[in-house]
């Protein structure tokens, strides 16, 4: 980085430390942050969009539309997240590569699992032999966010189906006696008044889906907290910067920066409950309206 | 016979053109010098392992691609081909051979030491608390022993157990501790016998691809032939190491 950074074992302690600070490693780990952050921008609204898929599943009179909802929260918020994510990324890896080997290499002969081997064609990788590297990180990650998409989708169907069955009755109604069809009272009415009901349980999830970003590094991504403990990692004269046990100090950046993000989303998720609580019914609308008045 | 003999071979060649293409993903931890490490002036894999992981590329012409993977998920994830070796510094056993195979072995068994702060009693490898990897030769060679053993998912775990006292010694292998010893200013020792688990270490690679196992292991007597193997161990472990 700095031209004085050659002989990092000559440097005074300021200088070393610019260094330190600024090597390949430290800067893969800044790119870590990034990473995370373009998680949670990506895997936010994938898991809305799940969950208001899987609210309306929940809310359809057709019974096997609404029993696969019921499965899909059920099943999702009853099984330990860590567990979800070690197995979508295999579950849906190898069943990807299974479906491609049939389709691409049907006069294949030799089983597909071998003992403990999991072995199909050539032409049926995912992704495919001698794909760079970037493409096997974005496949990496496309994995992580389906993932999180599936099992915090699993929560927001149910805060928002919670959210629909809150918006009072009387609107519905009134809806109806101006003659809308059900999904016209459903577009125009529940919709749009549902979400300050949604919005508590549903920053709930949001600080949840940022507390739980460091699994990231059991999908085999290097994210924050893999290099937190490589670099901090006690480190032997083998490296050009030796230094002792200092993960302490990198987790309290990682903690820092977590407190930073939850902070600052607590006071985005603010503002826009006031927001969207002008002219509700409910008791902070009301509250609004006579301050007001 | 000749003519089978014949067929044979040019099979066995044409078997070895097809790979030659072929790009190989080798699997490291990284985490485990000298064997396998990010360098941290170049964020790049460094070591012995991945130096003579790209030599033995080159001679069995392979395209090779580094992959980096947590220990105690490195052979699920070759068996289920995220890539197609491991070189991490594994050493051949035999509970390992039931689950993957191995090539030859590309350096000897190297002896495993017990390191614990000055001063620490000898007896403590009989009776104390030791500190290993998990899913190691070491872990599996204290659980042997009276000894309670901790385990820990990453090397540097383990030397941090022994420095807060969690630990009173740790079992690893010798040249991945000699480095914490010289550092230490005599803070850290080596007690206690040396011991020598395993077959020595090589490749891991998965039980059907008998095709690679060969290529490399072609490649591997080769560097040994030439000695530059030797030059290597010489390298990355000292004067002392044995070579071949």
């Amino acid at each position: 980085m700095f031209s004085f950074c050659t002989d990092p074992s000559v440097l005074e302690q300021a200088q070393w430390f610019a260094c330190y600070l600024t090597t390949a490693t430290h800067m893969a780990f800044y790119r870590a942050f990034g990473v995370v952050i373009l998680l949670l921008a990506v895997t936010a609204p994938a898991a809305l969009a799940m969950g208001m898929l899987g609210a309306l599943a929940l809310r359809s009179r057709l019974a096997p539309v609404n029993m696969i909802g019921r499965g899909y929260v059920n099943l999702v918020r009853g099984v330990p997240d860590i567990v979800f994510f070690l197995f979508v990324p295999i579950a849906l890896g190898q069943g990807i590569e299974w479906v491609m080997h049939h389709i691409n290499c049907p006069d294949w002969d030799q089983p597909i699992r071998q003992g403990n081997d999991f072995v199909v064609c050539r032409e049926a990788k995912v992704p495919p032999v001698g794909a760079s590297a970037w493409v096997r990180n974005v496949y990496a990650f496309s994995m992580a966010v389906i993932a999180f998409a599936l099992v915090f989708g699993a929560f927001v169907a149910n805060t928002l189906y919670g959210a629909m069955q809150a918006v009072p009755r009387a609107q519905v109604e009134t809806a109806e006696a101006y003659g809308m069809t059900r999904g016209q009272a459903f577009r125009r009415i529940v919709l749009p008044q549902m979400w300050v009901y949604a919005l508590p349980g549903l920053s709930n999830i949001w600080q949840i889906l940022i507390k739980a970003t460091p699994l990231l590094f059991l999908l085999g991504i290097q994210d924050v907290v893999y290099w937190a403990r490589e670099l901090g990692g006690a480190k032997t004269s083998l490296f050009a910067y030796p230094h002792p046990d200092w993960r302490v100090w990198y987790f309290l950046v990682l903690l820092l920066f977590y407190l930073f993000l939850t902070w600052g989303s607590e006071r985005i998720f603010g503002a826009l409950n006031r927001r969207l609580a002008r002219g509700q019914a409910t008791a902070q609308g009301e509250r609004q309206r006579r301050a007001e008045a | 016979m000749k003519k089978l003999t014949l067929s044979l071979a040019a099979l066995a060649l044409s078997g070895t053109a097809a790979l030659a293409q072929d790009v190989v993903r080798m699997g490291t931890e990284g985490l485990y010098p000298p064997f396998n490490f990010i360098n941290d002036a170049t964020g790049q894999l460094d070591g012995f392992e991945i130096e003579l992981g790209n030599i033995l590329c080159e001679r069995a012409g392979f395209t090779c691609e580094w992959v980096q993977n947590d220990w105690d998920t490195i052979i699920p994830n070759l068996v289920s081909g995220n890539y197609d070796t491991i070189i991490a510094g594994m050493s051949i056993t035999d509970a390992r051979r039931e689950v993957i195979s191995f090539t030859d072995a590309y350096k000897r068994a190297s002896p495993s030491a017990y390191m614990a702060l000055a001063g620490t009693d000898e007896s403590v490898i009989d009776s104390g608390v030791i500190a290993a990897q998990s899913n190691t030769v070491q872990a599996g060679l204290v659980a042997d022993t009276n000894a309670t053993l901790l385990e820990f998912p990453t090397p540097d775990d383990t030397i941090s157990a022994v420095l807060n006292g969690e630990a009173d010694a740790v079992l690893a292998d010798r040249e991945f501790l000699v480095p914490f010893v010289n550092d230490s200013g005599g803070d850290l020792v080596f007690i206690g016998e040396a011991v020598t688990p395993g077959d020595g270490i090589g490749m891991g690679i998965r039980q059907s691809d008998n095709a690679l196992r060969e290529a490399f292991n072609a490649a591997i007597a080769e560097v040994k032939a030439d000695g530059t193997l030797n030059e290597l161990l010489t390298k990355w472990f000292g004067p002392d190491e044995p070579l071949f």
